[in-house]
C-alpha cells in the first residue's frame, strides 16, 4: 500500500511536543544544566564538567542515603505484598460486606501524605498520643524521637496502614476474575488450599501484583511528606531517606550543583531498578508461554 | 463404579423457597445404572447443571438425598465423592506442563510416580497430546486446553461417575466428532458410569444410551433416543428432539378422532375424554403432502436441505413442518396433508396420553 506522505501532518504533533518540552524536558534540563556548573552567587556560572558527580559517588553521605532507601522500600515490600493478598483472600466476595470492606480500605488511600504523617506524629508521641502513651504505660520503651529503631518501626508502619490497602485491592480485583469453574476443578482434583493458592490464585493475581509491585516500589522509593512530618529524617540521620537528603542540600544548603548530580543520579536509579524488575517479569512470563 | 440415587432431590437457589417456579430444580427420583452412559439434554437454564454439580457435591441439594451403591453422600464434600468433572469452558493450571496438569488429581491423591507416568502417558495418548507433554498449559489453544480438561477427568481409572458439562463447546467440529467417540470407547472399556451434559441432540443422542430430557427445572422423559423419538412423553421432547422438531396442533378429542376446526385425524388409538390443553403431536417425517389425500394445508415455502425436503405449511392457523424425500417432486397443486395414524401422539396439558386399542 502507498503511504500517503503530507509532511503538515507535523502540525498535529506540535501540541504534544510542547506539552511534554514544558512539562517534562525543560524542568529535567535545567537540573542536568546545574550539574555540570558551579556558582558562588551573583547569578555566576561556572563550568564545572562531571566534577558534581564525581564528588556526590564517593560521599558516604549519598550512599547511606541510598541505603536507607533500599532497605525502606525491601521491608515495606516485604510487608505489603504477602500482607495485601492475605486480605485479599479473606475478604467476602460478594454483597454488602465485600462493599464496606472497599469502602473502608479505600479510606487510607485517599488521605493526603502530610495528613497521614501529622496522624502518625500525634498517634505515636508519648506524651499525648494513644500509641506511644499506652506503649510508655505498658512500660514499652518507645520514642521515635530518640530511638532509631522506634523510629523506623514508626515509618514502616505508617506506610503498611497507608499503602496496604492498594495491594489488596489490586489483588483483590485479580481474585475476582477467576472463574467459578477454577477452584470448582480444584475441588475435584481433590487440590489442598496450598496449591489452589499456588497453581491457580497466584498464577492470576500474577499481572496485577506485578503493578502493585511496581507502583509500590517507585512510590516508596520517592517518599518524602510523610516521615518527613514524623521524624523529619531523624533521630540523627537515621530515618533521611534519598528524597529528604536532596531536599535538605537543594533547599536547606542550596548547594543546587551537587543537589542536581544527585537527583539526576536518583532519576536514574528508579529509572534503572524498574527497567531490571519490568523486564526480568516479562521475560519469566515469556518464558512461561 | 457405583449406582447414583437421587431420592426427593429437588434445589432451590433461593434462600427460602416459596413455590415450585422458586426450585432451580424440580423434586427428582431417578437411579443412574451404574456403568451406564447418559446423557442429560435440555436447553439452557434447565437445571442440568444445577443437576450435575449436586451430584458432584460442589452444590448442597435443598432437600433430598444422593446416595452411591446405596452410602448417603448427601453431605459428603467433592474429594470424599471420588467423582470426575469436567466443565464447559477449558480449566488449565497455567503454570504446569501438559503433563503436570494431567498427574494433578493422581499426585493430590498420593499415587507412586511409575503410576503416574504411565497413566499421563495412556491419556496423552488418547487425547493426542503426546508431543506436548513437557509444553507450559498457558500458551496452547481453547481446545487443546479443553483436551487437558477432559484428560485430567479420565486420567484416574477408580472414580465413581464421570461428569461431563458441555464439555465439547469449544472444540471444533470435527475434533468433537473425534473426541466423542474417545469418550465412548473409554466408556466401553472401563464401563464407568458417565453422565453427559448438552444441548445438543445430536451428541445426546450418539453418545449415551439414555437420553434424559430436562426441561424448566424437571426431567420430563428419560429414555434410548428411539423411544424419544417415537413417542416423546413431553411436547417439549417432541419439539426439542428432531430437525425440525414435532407438530404439535390443539385438537378435540373424541375416541379415536382428533378434530381439529371441524375436520378430523384418525388415531390408531381410542382416547377418554380430555380435560385441559389438548394437542396431537405428529413428527415431520409422518406426515405426509399430497394431491388427494388428507386435510387442506397451504404450503409456504419448501426447503431442501440435501438429503430431504422440509415443507413449511399452515395447517387450520398452526405451522407446521412435513419432510418429503429428496426425490420426491413437490408441485403447486399438492395442498393435503396426511399423517401416519400410528405415529399419532396425544397430549394434554402437555403430557401424553397413552390411549386403549380401538
Amino acid at each position: 500500500m502507498e503511504k500517503t506522505v503530507n509532511q503538515k501532518a507535523w502540525f498535529l504533533v506540535l501540541p504534544v511536543l510542547l506539552l511534554v518540552a514544558f512539562s517534562a524536558v525543560i524542568p529535567l534540563m535545567t537540573v542536568v544544566n546545574y550539574s555540570v556548573q558551579d556558582t558562588f552567587g551573583n547569578n555566576q556560572f561556572f563550568w564545572a564538567g562531571l566534577d558534581w558527580f564525581r564528588e556526590m559517588l564517593s560521599s558516604d553521605r549519598m550512599w547511606n542515603a541510598l541505603g536507607r532507601q533500599l532497605a525502606f522500600s525491601g521491608i515495606i515490600l516485604a510487608i505489603e505484598v504477602p500482607l495485601g493478598i492475605f486480605v485479599a483472600l479473606n475478604m467476602p466476595k460478594s454483597g454488602f460486606w465485600a462493599s464496606l470492606c472497599l469502602v473502608l480500605m479505600s479510606l487510607p488511600l485517599l488521605i493526603p501524605w502530610n495528613v497521614v504523617g501529622t496522624i502518625w506524629q500525634i498517634f505515636g508521641r508519648v506524651d499525648i498520643g494513644l500509641l506511644g502513651y499506652t506503649l510508655d504505660a505498658m512500660g514499652v520503651s518507645y520514642n521515635y524521637t530518640q530511638d532509631t529503631l522506634a523510629a523506623w518501626i514508626t515509618i514502616v508502619t505508617m506506610d503498611v496502614w497507608h499503602w496496604t490497602s492498594l495491594v489488596a485491592l489490586l489483588a483483590y480485583a485479580g481474585l475476582k476474575s477467576i472463574p467459578d469453574a477454577y477452584y470448582q476443578a480444584a475441588k475435584i482434583d481433590q487440590a489442598s488450599r496450598w496449591k489452589v493458592f499456588r497453581f491457580i490464585e497466584l498464577p492470576k493475581m500474577m499481572g496485577v501484583l506485578m503493578i502493585a509491585i511496581l507502583l509500590r516500589f517507585m512510590d516508596s522509593f520517592m517518599i518524602y511528606t510523610e516521615p518527613f512530618v514524623v521524624t523529619g529524617g531523624g533521630p540523627g540521620n537515621a530515618t533521611t531517606l534519598l528524597s529528604i537528603d536532596l531536599v535538605k542540600m537543594a533547599l536547606g544548603q542550596f548547594d543546587l550543583g551537587p543537589a542536581a548530580a544527585f537527583s539526576i543520579m536518583y532519576f536514574l536509579v528508579i529509572l534503572l531498578i524498574s527497567w531490571v524488575f519490568y523486564t526480568v517479569m516479562t521475560n519469566l512470563d515469556r518464558k512461561g508461554a | 463404579m457405583a449406582k447414583i440415587t437421587l431420592d426427593n432431590l429437588a434445589h432451590s437457589y433461593l434462600p427460602n423457597p416459596a413455590s415450585e417456579d422458586d426450585y432451580a430444580l424440580k423434586e427428582l427420583n431417578h437411579d443412574w445404572d451404574d456403568g451406564a452412559a447418559y446423557a442429560l439434554l435440555g436447553s439452557s437454564g434447565c437445571g442440568k447443571s444445577t443437576l450435575l454439580n449436586i451430584i458432584s457435591g460442589l452444590l448442597q441439594p435443598s432437600q433430598g438425598r444422593i446416595l452411591f451403591d446405596g452410602r448417603d453422600v448427601t453431605h459428603a464434600p467433592t474429594a470424599a465423592r471420588n467423582i470426575a468433572q469436567v466443565f464447559q469452558f477449558p480449566v488449565v493450571y497455567d503454570t504446569m506442563t501438559v503433563r503436570d496438569n494431567l498427574a494433578f488429581p493422581l499426585r493430590n491423591r498420593g499415587r507412586d510416580e511409575a503410576y503416574i507416568a504411565q497413566r499421563v502417558q495412556e491419556i496423552a495418548r488418547m487425547i493426542g497430546m503426546e508431543e506436548m507433554l513437557n509444553k507450559k498449559a498457558r500458551g496452547l489453544t481453547a481446545d487443546a486446553k479443553q483436551k487437558i480438561s477432559l484428560g485430567r477427568g479420565m486420567v484416574r481409572k477408580d472414580v465413581n461417575a464421570l461428569l461431563f458439562d458441555e464439555p465439547l463447546t469449544v472444540i471444533d467440529p470435527h475434533m468433537k466428532w473425534e473426541l466423542r467417540t474417545q469418550l465412548k470407547k473409554l466408556h466401553h472399556d472401563f464401563g464407568h458410569t458417565m453422565i453427559y451434559v448438552t444441548h445438543d441432540q445430536t451428541e445426546a443422542l450418539t453418545f449415551a444410551d439414555k437420553v434424559v430430557v430436562m426441561y424448566d427445572g424437571r426431567v420430563v422423559q428419560i429414555g434410548t433416543p428411539e423411544e424419544l423419538f417415537e413417542r416423546p412423553e413431553h411436547t417439549f421432547v417432541g419439539y426439542f428432539i428432531g430437525s425440525p422438531g414435532m407438530n404439535v396442533i390443539p385438537a378435540r378429542i373424541d375416541g379415536n378422532k382428533a378434530y381439529v376446526n371441524g375436520a378430523f385425524v384418525e388415531l390408531s388409538q381410542s382416547y377418554r375424554p380430555l380435560s385441559g390443553k389438548v394437542e396431537i403431536g405428529v413428527r415431520p417425517e409422518y406426515a405426509r403432502l399430497s394431491q388427494t389425500e388428507g386435510l387442506p394445508v397451504k404450503v409456504r415455502r419448501v426447503e431442501d436441505v440435501g438429503r430431504h425436503k422440509i415443507i413449511r405449511a399452515e395447517f387450520f392457523g398452526n405451522d407446521i413442518n412435513i419432510i418429503a424425500d429428496e426425490g420426491e417432486h413437490i408441485s403447486a397443486d399438492m395442498n393435503r396433508v396426511s399423517f401416519d395414524a400410528g405415529h399419532v401422539n396425544v397430549y394434554a396439558n402437555d403430557w401424553r396420553v397413552q390411549g386403549e386399542a380401538a
